[in-house]
């Protein structure tokens, strides 16, 4: 039976900022660590001006293997390191790094694409000015990929939010782990609902500001 | 202001075409035009110039610079001096117009205020003062190209690399251009160097031009000669299919003439005199007149009917006739 008399507001409360904080910090690291990688991958990939074979495949090779492990597995796995990295593996501290390593890679493929976009003429021209490699990069590539850039950030963090959700194997709680014990395990059916529908207003928050942002950068 | 002296350019993969054995000279102040079909080694060649692409073999030399064995700074520095249009323009759709055009200011270290003034001329000069706020996308193509013709020349470039400047443009907005170019090179004294498929720009604004074919340099002289005196195979090959050259007219029953005449013969009244005085009929079976930098040009394939040899007499006293 559906009452909502039996909802622990403060348990709810405390969940909500567990994922806001996760993901606040996890999207930062995210693009911190993702933004220059997807750079590289593209300034290595074939025809730009840091092309290299070996680099690139190599780069694509971490970041495929990378992506392609499971977000639980990967959780576990990196318990050694998570601890080395930041003193735990537990909490929301302790979920930190693997959703970072979980989403940086997604993320860097997300910026090579965005970078893609850009003109082969606009490269060149940038290039025939005598830029450097930074002014390349600054004043031109980052500037003009800005929308796909932004949209990729809006995608990872809406990953992110689901990834959180396992992170209560490591007790680090927030509204996707209140929804599996109690919701779940527990067949508490309106903790469900209510966590349920705080994620996909928290979900829907991110996406119309993430739109509003590439519409703002969008000049073509 | 630019030598390639045996230049080589191959490339293990794919891309742009390569070259072979090019040695050509281009003058300071001059429009040097290059034409060739697509694939002909025309971009190879001008991404040769700013070291966009490097030689395999040979040496290319601009400015006093060896492009080939520039260090990164030197590299750079030559840039500065080499602007560069391409035919997509290549703009940053993210920033306005006046943006675009202190790109190279900036990346050269131009001061602020200095870069301000500079910009505000450029507007100008392209006639573009009143858009210096707007974003690329929401120009036309022909006032797309005045904003990478600004950005080129912003840094006092002494020579302009057009890539195919006009051929997304149509033909009123191509002669736009054309004559915004052929103005900077007046003013500034700008080197220019045009690769182009289209007859009509070289024809237009080109001092002396280049046929590259196959990544081979076939011919390379002041333009009237290369339009209307062809000497390789490939130039006559390249003029006839661009509707420069002349078809043939096996089918008339006469003799088949050509006349090629510049200068003042242009303004006589070529046909009409040679038929009165030579009592020969006269079928205009095709031909232009047209314009070079130089001045006017006309070549005319006629039929000719009756005394052959008395009118090819009298029509080579107005014009070579082949």
């Amino acid at each position: 039976m559906i009452d909502f008399d039996s909802i622990d507001w403060s348990d709810i409360g405390q969940a909500t900022l567990d994922t806001l904080a996760m993901l606040s910090g996890s999207l930062i690291l995210t693009v911190a660590i993702g933004l220059p990688l997807g750079v590289v991958l593209f300034l290595a990939s074939p025809g730009q001006v840091w092309a290299n074979r070996v680099a690139h495949l190599g780069l694509s090779l971490v970041v495929n293997l990378l992506r392609s492990v499971p977000f639980i597995i990967l959780l576990i796995v990196m318990i050694p390191l998570t601890v080395a990295l930041v003193g735990t593996s537990l909490g929301v501290v302790g979920a930190i790094p693997p959703l970072v390593v979980a989403a940086a890679p997604f993320f860097a493929r997300l910026v090579e694409l965005a970078l893609r976009e850009v003109g082969r003429d606009t490269i060149e021209a940038v290039t025939a000015m005598g830029a450097t490699t930074r002014d390349l990069v600054l004043r031109a590539l980052i500037p003009e990929a800005m929308p796909g850039i932004l949209a990729g950030i809006t995608v990872t963090a809406v990953a992110l939010v689901s990834f959180t959700a396992m992170a209560g194997v490591v007790g680090a709680g927030g509204l996707g782990d209140l929804a599996i014990r109690f919701g779940y395990q527990r067949f508490q059916t309106d903790v469900m609902i209510v966590t349920v529908v705080l994620l996909l207003i928290l979900v829907q928050l991110l996406q119309m500001a993430g739109d509003r942002l590439v519409r703002h950068f969008s000049r073509r | 202001m630019i030598q390639f002296e045996s230049v080589a350019k191959t490339f293990t993969t794919g891309g742009l075409p390569a070259l072979h054995d090019v040695t050509l000279s281009i003058a300071a102040s001059e429009i040097f035009g290059v034409i060739g079909r697509s694939g002909a080694g025309k971009s190879t060649l001008v991404r040769l110039i700013n070291g966009l692409e490097r030689p395999s073999s040979g040496r290319v030399v601009v400015d006093g610079q060896d492009v080939g064995a520039a260090r990164p700074a030197d590299m750079r520095a030559l840039r500065r001096r080499v602007g560069m249009i391409f035919q997509q323009f290549g703009l940053l759709s993210s920033a306005t117009v006046a943006d675009n055009m202190a790109l190279p200011l900036r990346i050269a270290g131009v001061p602020a205020d200095a870069r301000k003034a500079r910009v505000a001329d450029l507007l100008d000069r392209v006639g573009l003062a009143a858009h210096g706020h707007k974003y690329p996308g929401q120009l036309s193509g022909g006032q797309k190209q005045r904003v990478g013709i600004a950005r080129a020349i912003a840094g006092d470039a002494r020579i302009l690399l057009c890539d195919e400047a006009t051929s997304a443009l149509d033909p009123e907005t191509t002669r736009d251009i054309l004559s915004l170019i052929a103005d900077l090179n007046r003013d500034l004294g700008l080197t220019i160097v045009m690769i182009t498929h289209e007859m009509e720009v070289v024809r237009e604004v080109c001092d002396r031009v280049a046929v590259l074919d196959a990544g081979r340099l076939v011919e390379t002289g002041p333009v009237a000669d290369i339009f209307l005196r062809p000497q390789a195979a490939e130039t006559r090959r390249l003029l006839a299919q661009a509707g420069e050259g002349h078809a043939d007219h096996a089918d008339f029953p006469g003799r088949v003439v050509r006349l090629t005449f510049e200068g003042d013969a242009i303004a006589q009244p070529v046909l009409t005199r040679v038929a009165r005085e030579t009592g020969v009929d006269l079928v205009v079976l095709g031909g232009h007149i047209g314009r070079f930098r130089q001045g006017r040009y006309g070549q005319l394939t006629l039929g000719v009917t009756g005394d052959a040899e008395a009118a090819v007499a009298a029509l080579a006293t107005y014009g070579a006739v082949s």
